[in-house]
C-alpha cells in the first residue's frame, strides 16, 4: 500500500514539474523589475534636464525621456510575469525597492545630498523587503 | 497632496488589474506578442496600464510646486495598504504577520526617505 502512495505523489509531483518547467522566481521578477524602474526614472530626469523645446514634440524627440518610457513599459511587464504566479499582498510592496535605486543613483548621478533620514530609509525599506522575500518563499 | 492620494488610490488599483490580468500570461511572453488575443484585447491587463498612467499624472500634478517630497511620499506609500486590502478582498489572498511586518518596515522607510528629501 506504502510504495504505491508514494508513486502516486512522485507521479503527481513530475506532473506539476512538466507542467511548470521552470520554476520562477517571483519576488526576484519585481527586484529587476525595481531594478528598471529605478533606471526608468533617473532617464527621465535627464531627458527632464535637458528639454530643448516644450510640448508634447519636444517630448517625442527626447532620447533620454522616450528611453526612460520605455524601460517602464518592460518593467511592467516583468511585473505582470511576477504577479502570474505570486501573491499580489507580497509582491507589491516589494516594488519600494525602487526608491532605495533612485535614492541611492541620484545621489551618484546627480550629486544629491544624502542624509541620515534616507540612509535609515534605505536601511527600513531593505529590512521590509528581505521581511516579505524570506516570507514568500517558505 | 489630495492629488498624490488619489495618484497611489488609483495606482493600487492599476496593481488589482494586472494580477487579474495576468492570470491567462500561460504561456509566458509568447502570449504578449504573438497569441491571437494579444495583450490589447485583454482588457484587464490594458485597465492596469491605464490606471498606472492615469496614477502617474496625478502624481506628478501633485509633487509641483508647492507639493513636498517629504509630505507626498508617505502618500505613496498609503497605496501599499490599499493593495494589501484589494489583495484580500478580490483575490483571497491571506493576511499573514510576515507580510505586516514587511509591509510596516517598508512603509515606515518611505517616509524618512521622504523626510530626507526635503
Amino acid at each position: 500500500m506504502q510504495p504505491e502512495t508514494k508513486l502516486s505523489t512522485a507521479a503527481s509531483n513530475s506532473a506539476q514539474v512538466s507542467e511548470k518547467p521552470v520554476r520562477r522566481q517571483p519576488v526576484g521578477l519585481v527586484f529587476c523589475c525595481t531594478i528598471l524602474g529605478a533606471a526608468a526614472q533617473v532617464l527621465m530626469k535627464t531627458g527632464a534636464n535637458h528639454i530643448t523645446q516644450p510640448g508634447v514634440l519636444g517630448m517625442a524627440t527626447n532620447l533620454p525621456l522616450m528611453a526612460g518610457y520605455c524601460l517602464y513599459g518592460l518593467s511592467t511587464l516583468l511585473l505582470v510575469l511576477a504577479l502570474r504566479d505570486g501573491e499580489l499582498s507580497l509582491l507589491y510592496p516589494v516594488i519600494a525597492l525602487t526608491y532605495v535605486w533612485v535614492t541611492v543613483l541620484s545621489f551618484a548621478i546627480f550629486h544629491d545630498e544624502m542624509n541620515p533620514w534616507k540612509i535609515v530609509g534605505i536601511v527600513l525599506i531593505v529590512a521590509g523587503v528581505t521581511v516579505l522575500g524570506k516570507g514568500g518563499k517558505r | 497632496m489630495l492629488l498624490v492620494l488619489l495618484a497611489s488610490f488609483i495606482g493600487s488599483f492599476g496593481a488589482v488589474f494586472l494580477k487579474s490580468g495576468a492570470e491567462p500570461v500561460r504561456q509566458g511572453l509568447k502570449y504578449l506578442f504573438l497569441s491571437q488575443r494579444a495583450p490589447f484585447f485583454n482588457w484587464r491587463l490594458a485597465c492596469g496600464v491605464g490606471l498606472f498612467l492615469l496614477s502617474s499624472y496625478f502624481f506628478v500634478l501633485g509633487i509641483r510646486p508647492p507639493g513636498e517630497l517629504s509630505v507626498l511620499y508617505p502618500m505613496v506609500s498609503l497605496g501599499y495598504i490599499f493593495t494589501l486590502l484589494w489583495a484580500r478582498i478580490f483575490f483571497g489572498e491571506p493576511l499573514t504577520r510576515v507580510k505586516f511586518y514587511g509591509l510596516f518596515l517598508i512603509v515606515l522607510g518611505v517616509i524618512f526617505v521622504g523626510l530626507g528629501s526635503k
